[in-house]
This record gives structure tokens, sequence and C-alpha cells, in this order.
């Protein structure tokens, strides 16, 4: 993939593999669940991009890869340019505190026994910053920047004494506290409601527009995505199936399934009611045994024969920066 | 109001709930009208009372309720004069179903999902169970459900597929009105607009009327004919589709539009500025004063339901 000069890579994945062995039986081998396979990016320094995909698609098995909790089974991640099973647990810890995380469900996320201060204050305290002043310090500007002031009223507050959006603004204000580099975000207004989930994506693009954050926003919604990434990327069944800029993808998707997405995503429109969505038949394929070749074709009204169902398909270059993982452009 | 052309007419309808912080108004004089053969759908944010509103037209009460009045005219019977075995017997699940919220995970878990779709017809229709079976699995059919399914338990099946078994569930009865209580917020994009596809056809085949309860504008247009919004416990606004999603009138209602993210065009989406209001502890006068742009001195008392450029709409910019 080509790389733009100006914007150094922060984080590069190569043919990145991650399976988990079944259960075996006896002697016997169960097989894998292909949860992530061949997924190849490079994220620039202050970039943001969109990975979109149904549930089970391998996004968050993904997302815990680039954060450290998952071995990759096959392929590299580096983080500028140092791959990461080379790191001992010294540079990992570094790693990981450069690498912050806004998980999906605020309250599930906040340690319900921990006030606001303790929650900001831990991971500060594990990374060595010893003294308790500066500490204070910094949570109140973070506290500030997530627009949570006054800063007085909310330090002693226990995440159930917050609203949603509220919980959601310390999930952020944590994964911002160490200042990382990168900020990975798995869902983070799907919980919330429609009125405060603009706030929230809001205050999430400001960051990373001051900061000169990357920022990996993992989501099924690909309205909400348009707002906030620059890049896209459609993965389906532990592949990425197409990558390109947001409104290119937007105005000229190409492979079958982001089409499909497309389609099905509605936006408010009384003509909605009187029409049938063309939506592919059957389920996302177990990702025990994925079907041969294009991992879609079994779904894909474009299907075809003895070339999608045997060999896999190689990412085509259909427009500068837009790649797709489909026959039809051979 | 045509009482007689409506299927379903709820007036002031009321329903509190006790708790020791004081009275929860969930449902607070809420009136609507449901058309045969109609979907409405009651859009709101969370905690604004439209489950409770569900509940309260079902009678699925919980234990601590403070207040529970109104009327419900089904067919033109008033059902909230029936008794509560009279109302089970009658009404529920003969006349009106639920598909309740996260129907996936409100599957039995130790039964089979055809024994769940027959149940209620051997309950409110006295069919033998092996008849019942006959019928649930034409429902699977209807649904989309592969019919050897009958025997599965629900962990075996995927998320839409439970989602499809919770909705043949509500219509194995052939009732004439389902309430859908977020059908679809826990499904992804494909399986969403599945199952709308669905909820169509049924609604065109079966000629059966539709709440459908959600947070969610953007896909409660794939159903709706007409649309209620619902604020801190009230209803605000009411028209049909059309005129709604192209001019929403009520400042809320506009607000909530401009808050959806959209696909396609360009607009921003914006957010709403301040949190809607306790349950328990209401602002006098217009609910949603404290936090609407065109807020005046009359908000201060409550405003009356008006109709405006045939909309109703509960706000004293257009009394």
């Amino acid at each position: 993939m080509p790389v733009e000069v100006k914007n150094e890579v922060l984080l590069s994945i190569q043919n990145l593999h991650v399976w988990f062995e079944l259960r075996r039986w006896g002697f016997g081998h169960a097989g894998y669940v292909q949860a992530v396979d061949g997924v190849s990016f490079d994220l620039r320094q202050g970039e943001a991009i969109g990975i979109v995909g149904e549930s089970g698609c391998g996004k968050t098995t993904l997302m815990k890869t680039i954060l450290g909790l998952c071995q990759p089974t096959r392929g590299e991640i580096s983080f500028k340019g140092i791959e990461l099973s080379t790191k001992g647990s010294r540079e990992m810890k570094f790693y990981r505190s450069q690498v912050g995380y806004v998980q999906q469900d605020p309250y599930g996320a906040l340690p319900p026994f921990m006030n606001v201060r303790r929650i900001l204050e831990e991971p500060m305290i594990i990374n060595g910053m010893k003294s308790q002043a500066e500490r204070e310090q910094r949570i109140r500007s973070v506290l500030e920047e997530v627009k949570m002031t006054p800063v007085e009223n909310f330090v002693t507050k226990f995440p159930h004494m917050l609203s949603g959006g509220q919980q959601q603004r310390v999930v952020i204000a944590r994964a911002m506290i160490l200042e990382p580099k990168l900020i990975v975000a798995d869902e983070p207004v799907s919980m919330l409601d429609a009125s405060v989930r603009v706030e929230i994506l809001r205050l999430l693009r400001r960051l990373q527009a001051s900061h000169d954050l990357a920022v990996i926003y993992i989501t099924h919604d690909l309205s909400t995505v348009r707002y906030f990434s620059e890049r896209i990327f459609v993965m389906y069944a532990g592949k990425l199936v197409e990558k390109a800029k947001v409104n290119e993808l937007l105005r000229d998707p190409r492979h079958p399934y982001t089409h499909a997405l497309l389609t099905a995503t509605s936006d408010p429109d009384a003509e909605n009611a009187a029409t049938f969505k063309d939506v592919p038949p059957g389920e996302p394929p177990s990702l025990i045994n994925p079907p041969l070749g294009c991992r879609f074709h079994p779904r894909c009204h474009h299907v075809i024969e003895r070339l999608c169902d045997v060999k896999e398909p190689p990412d085509f270059e259909v427009e500068p920066e837009h790649f797709t993982a489909c026959w039809l452009y051979r | 109001m045509q009482q007689n052309h409506a299927l379903l007419r709820v007036e002031d309808l009321v329903l509190y709930f006790r708790t020791t912080q004081g009275a929860v108004q969930a449902v607070d004089g809420v009136t609507f009208d449901l058309g045969y053969r109609e979907a409405v759908v009651i859009v709101g944010e969370s905690g604004c009372g439209k489950t409770s509103l569900a509940k309260a037209i079902l009678r699925l009460l919980p234990r601590n309720v403070d207040a529970y009045s109104g009327h419900v005219y089904l067919d033109g019977t008033d059902v909230m004069s029936l008794g509560d075995e009279e109302f089970r017997r009658q009404v529920r699940w003969v006349k009106m179903s639920l598909v309740p919220q996260a129907a996936m995970n409100s599957l039995n878990p130790v039964l089979k999902v055809g024994d769940q779709v027959a149940e209620p017809m051997m309950v409110h229709s006295a069919v033998k169970k092996d008849k019942a079976l006959t019928q649930a699995r034409t429902m699977f059919q209807r649904v989309g459900v592969p019919v050897d399914f009958l025997n599965r338990y629900a962990f075996e099946l995927s998320g839409g597929m439970r989602q499809r078994v919770a909705i043949a569930m509500a219509l194995t009865t052939v009732p004439d009105l389902v309430i859908l209580d977020e059908p679809t917020s826990a499904l992804d994009v494909l399986t969403q607009a599945n199952i709308f596809n669905l909820l169509k056809r049924i609604k065109q085949d079966l000629e059966i009327s539709f709440i459908l309860i959600t947070h969610d504008i953007a896909t409660s247009s794939e159903l709706a004919d007409r649309v209620a919004v619902m604020y801190a416990g009230q209803i605000v606004e009411v028209s049909d589709a059309y005129r709604f999603f192209t001019e929403p009138l009520h400042p809320y209602s506009q607000k909530l539009m401009a808050s959806v993210p959209r696909l396609r065009g360009d607009q921003e989406p914006e957010f709403i500025t301040g949190q809607p209001p306790s349950l328990i502890d209401l602002p006098p006068g217009c609910r949603f004063a404290p936090r609407c742009p065109s807020r005046f001195e009359q908000c201060k008392e409550d405003p009356p339901m008006v109709e405006a450029h045939r909309h109703q709409v509960k706000c004293w910019l257009y009394a």
C-alpha cells in the first residue's frame, strides 16, 4: 500500500492471523476459529480509520490483538516500526500506555467501587507517576478536556451516579490520561441515546484533532463512521474485503458486501416503509469452517462459478487507494 | 375522534410506579389511536416511558404500581374494565401480543423453540399439541425459520433466528395487534433489514396492526405509517410518517431528527443539550422547556395537545 510521505506510519499490520484452537477431544484436533485471517493495513500518525463489520466478523479480536491482549497466530503488528512480539514485558507496558482503549459499554468498563478520581489515577500509578500533585493536575486537565466540569463535582462520584454519556466521558478520559498516540474505540456510542451519541463522537473527533491522535473506530454502524474517520475498512468473516476513503466508499462501493451494508442502513425517510430491501440471504459463515474461496460467495448475487467458490480473491486496487477483495474487479 | 374506525384507542393512560424516592411517572396521560392494518411507531430516548406504555397497554404490571388508570379501547370495548383473569383469557395474546425487548434473550432456554411457539395456541385456543405444532411449523415458514429448527433450543439459534422465533410466538394466535418493543436494536444491520422486510410482509399478508417502540428513528421509518414522539412520560407529537419525516413540528422532534447521523445527505448531526428530566421529579409546565431552544414565558404552563399542519403537537408554539 502506498504510504504518504508527510505522515509517518504509526501502526503497521501485516498479514495478521489470529486463530483460536478449539478444545481437543482425546488426541484429536478439532480445528481453529479463524477470527482474523490475513488482515493488513497501515495507520498513519493522526489518522482516524473506521472498521465496519457485523458481530462475529472478528473486529473485536482484531482490536484485542492490537491492544496486545491476544497473541497473533501469524503475521505481525509493529508500532513505530518495532514489532510487538519482540517487545519485552517492560516495553509492552510502555506500549500499552501509548494505546488508549474506549470500551463499548461504559458502565461495564468502569469499576463500580472506585470513584472517578481513583479510576483516572490508577493508570498513572501503574505507570510510575509518583507525585500526587502532578496526578491531580493531570486528572483535572483531562476531565476539563472531556467537558466534565466543574471537575470537583465529578471526581468524587461513583460510576452509577453518572448518566450514560458522562460514564462514556470518564472512559474516554481514562483512555486519554497517559497521553497516548493511538485510541482504539470499540463501538463507543452504540449503548447511548441518539442525542448523546453525536456529542460523544464530536468529543472524540476534537480530541483526535487537538492531540494528533490516531484512532481506530470499530463499529457496525456506517452512518456514524462517515462523520468520524478518513478511511473505512469493511470486515467480513475475518477478512478486510474493502478499504477506501470514506466518501469514495459511500459514493461508489465496490464489494457486494459493502453494497449490501449500505443498502441495509436506513435514513429516516417515510418512503422506506413502502419498499422492501434487497438483503443478501443467509447469515455470516461460521469462522470454524469458513467457505472456500471468497467467504461472501454463498450469499453473493454476483458469484462467478468455479472462481469465487474455489479461489480466494486478492486485494484489487480499483481506484488509487481503494482496494477490494472481489473477483469482479480482476 | 372516530372511535369506530380505530382498532385501538388509548385514552389518558396513566401508569406510575412506587419507589422509595417517590412516584415514577412513567406513563402520564397518554392518548393515541391506531387504525386497522396500521403501524404506529413510538419513538423516544431511553427512560422516557415507552416500554412502560407497552406494558400498560398489555397490563403486564410489576408489583409496585402506584397508579394505573385511563381507558384502552380495543375494537370499541374498554378492556381496562375487564378483570385480570378475563383480560388474560380474552385479550392478552388473543387480540394483542408482545415481542418483548431483547426478545432473543427472553426465550426459555430449557424448552424447544417449537414448543414455545405452540404454547400460546394450546393455552388460548384449546388446541391439542400436535395440531399446535403443525400451526407452529407454518408460522416458522412464514417468519423464515427453517422448520427443522422446531426441535432446537434457543442457544442453538443465532440472534436473528431467535428474534424471528419471538415474532412467531407473538403471531401464532393471529392477534389483531402486535406490540414490538425494540425488535432489532441488538441485531446487525443486515439482520435488521431482514427483520423489517419480514414485518412489512406480515403486515401486508396477515393484516395485523403494529405498535413499534424504538429509540432508533432511522430504522423506525421502515415500518411507520404514523409516528408518536414520547418525552418524559408524555406523547408530545403525533403525525403521519410522511409529514413527520419531512417536517417535524415539536422542538423535541426537530432536535431528535437532527441528531440522527445520515448515510445519504450531508447535514452534520447535532446533539440535544441537557438531559431528560427524572420521571420522579418533573419540571412544571412543558417538560421539554428546560432544554428547548424556543421556550418562552408560556412554557411554564402545561401545553395542550393541539392540531397544527395536520400534526398533533403538545407545544405552546402552535397553540
